[in-house]
């Protein structure tokens, strides 16, 4: 027999009783991503703050404003016309083909311009303009962010937030309505070429046709609603650039990241800008 | 402040231009340049003091101290992750300490903000451990960079003040490449006439041997003590490579567990009888 077999056992807190490891690891499930979520949008708050503080102070970077106005602007031309110009098809096809079936063929003019000028262009251009903007950014300043350069702009005593990410941000608020408008045009020329070879009509025609129940406010708010398109994918495609970490990986998970986020970002906006539209501009 | 070592094995450098660094008039840093020099004459360039930083559960810094007179340059010596660059991206303001203070020529930096950050950064040349130097400029761009943001020097004199810094390290060949298309010695030797733009009087250099063979290590070192012999720069170089901090250095920090274990000079280092110290020199040899 034991010497200390008398002696009564003490209990500690490992006595009491534990919770299953299914439970410790559905709550560890649940909290880690929830966790990272909001350190994620807190973080995002921060940075946003910095870029605005920075926004009213000298230099205004304006040489850095233009090149990237070019960057994000003329470069992004090419692609965003052809993207319009490929839907402003597809739309007058499937339209034509809908509209003959219910005796309204007439309407296909009407229904391609404000198809195109309510929705398609606007949106059409953002998911661009994520893909090749979001992806440049993100890419650009994760590598510079990896590779000690924001450091080294920061150490020399420049307000990085100021130089890359507000100059980024404002040439994509202010590029995104003008590439919608082209996106626009190239769909409204498309459209009516695809008409025009299915039954000829003259461009006159169509585009008279295709305007008259449309008004200025038609217009107006869906092409302003890209600037706050713009402003999303310029906001986290920078966020995502600034915060990389890890190498080259870091550099290709920012890239991603910025197109993803900023892609869904801009639907869930079109969701609310849409209905806010409705509301103040019926 | 105590005496330089002797650096008998290397010799008193050349500028290959043979021009002062400081000798372009239209060069000169601007009259808040020259009166923050002043100060940082009155009294140490940089103190140190109670100095801690962690990243999550791991202690980097556990209360450094440590002083930098002008004119002086201390080499912080350590093992790999004791805090030496940690200590260096404190001082230009990279990153906040977790407790103590750093006054960078009398003013406090821990608690100033961005604007007043970047006030004081303009005093401060900082060399990177791998150079950092923007990958879309030129050498030339890069090394104008601070000139173009803080000076107000019109293009003709921003191009004579890059040419006669580049001179100073050996490069003025090199003025249209880009950083990929020169060695990692010299990416070291334009990040340090990039950090030498605005005539700093402080100078941080996180490794600035690393990597590099010994002759161009050399030259490293022969540029950093011909920046000693014309200009009261107070300088911190972080570097593993204790031949190169002998011949550079005042004085030698030895960081252990985020502390100085002992500051001193090279010799004075070489003859301790700390266990950790002799051990280090020992590695070394």
């Amino acid at each position: 027999m034991s010497l200390h077999a008398n002696i009564p056992r003490r209990y500690t807190t490992d006595d009491l009783p534990q919770p299953s490891v299914a439970i410790r690891s559905a709550a560890a499930a649940i909290w880690n991503p929830l966790n990272s979520l909001l350190e994620w949008f807190g973080e995002l708050g921060m940075f946003i703050w910095q870029v605005m503080r920075s926004t009213f102070r000298r230099p205004f970077e304006g040489l850095e404003l233009i090149r990237q106005l070019d960057e994000v602007g003329s470069k992004s031309l090419p692609m965003v016309a052809m993207a319009g110009a490929a839907i402003g098809a597809v739309l007058a096809l499937e339209s034509r083909h809908s509209l003959i079936q219910f005796g309204a063929k007439s309407l296909l003019p009407a229904a391609v311009v404000f198809s195109i000028i309510h929705e398609t262009g606007p949106v059409i251009t953002a998911l661009v303009v994520c893909g090749r903007v979001g992806a440049g950014i993100g890419a650009e300043l994760g590598s510079m962010k990896v590779t000690e350069q924001i450091d080294a702009i920061e150490a020399s005593g420049v307000n990085a937030y100021k130089l890359l990410a507000f100059t980024r941000i404002v040439a994509c608020i202010l590029m995104m309505p003008l590439l919608t408008l082209a996106a626009d045009f190239a769909g409204i020329i498309t459209g009516w070429l695809a008409n025009t070879l299915a039954e000829p009509i003259a461009f006159h025609k169509f585009i008279h046709a295709g305007f008259a129940g449309t008004g200025f406010s038609d217009f107006l708010a869906p092409t302003f609603r890209t600037m706050v398109f713009g402003l999303i994918i310029g906001v986290i495609a920078c966020f995502q650039g600034m915060r990389s970490q890890g190498g080259t990986e870091g550099v290709g998970r920012s890239a991603t990241s910025a197109v993803v986020l900023s892609s869904l970002f801009v639907m869930l906006a079109d969701v609310i800008l849409v209905k806010l539209i409705l509301v103040f501009f019926p | 402040m105590m005496p330089p070592v002797q650096a008998p094995a290397v010799k008193p450098p050349k500028s290959a231009s043979g021009k002062n660094l400081a000798s372009s008039a239209s060069a000169k840093p601007s009259n808040a340049q020259r009166a923050s020099a002043d100060q940082a004459n009155a009294g140490p360039a940089i103190i140190v003091q109670g100095l801690h930083k962690s990243y999550g559960e791991q202690k980097v810094l556990n209360g450094l101290n440590l002083k930098v007179g002008s004119g002086q340059t201390v080499a912080v010596l350590g093992r790999s992750g004791t805090g030496k660059s940690v200590l260096l991206r404190l001082i230009i303001g990279l990153q906040k300490p977790d407790a103590g203070t750093i006054h960078i020529q009398g003013q406090e930096i821990t608690s100033a903000n961005l604007e007043e950050m970047n006030e004081i950064r303009k005093k401060m040349g900082f060399l990177f451990q791998h150079a950092a130097l923007y990958d879309s400029l030129t050498v030339e761009e890069n090394i104008a960079f601070p000139l173009r943001r803080h000076t107000e020097m019109t293009a003709a004199q921003r191009s004579e003040r890059v040419q006669e810094l580049l001179a100073s390290v050996g490069m003025e060949a090199d003025l249209q490449k880009m950083p990929s298309d020169i060695s990692g010695g010299m990416q070291k030797r334009v990040g340090l006439a990039r950090a030498l733009a605005l005539e700093p009087g402080i100078l941080l250099l996180d490794e600035p041997t690393a990597g590099l063979d010994p002759i161009t290590s050399g030259e490293i070192d022969e540029l950093i003590l011909k920046l000693q012999e014309e200009r009261e720069v107070a300088s911190i170089v972080v570097t593993h490579d204790l031949h190169s901090a002998k011949v550079i250095a005042d004085r030698i920090v030895l960081l252990h567990e985020g502390n100085a274990v002992i500051e001193g000079t090279y010799d004075e280092l070489e003859k301790s009888t700390d266990e950790f110290v002799t051990e280090f020199f020992k590695r070394d040899s």
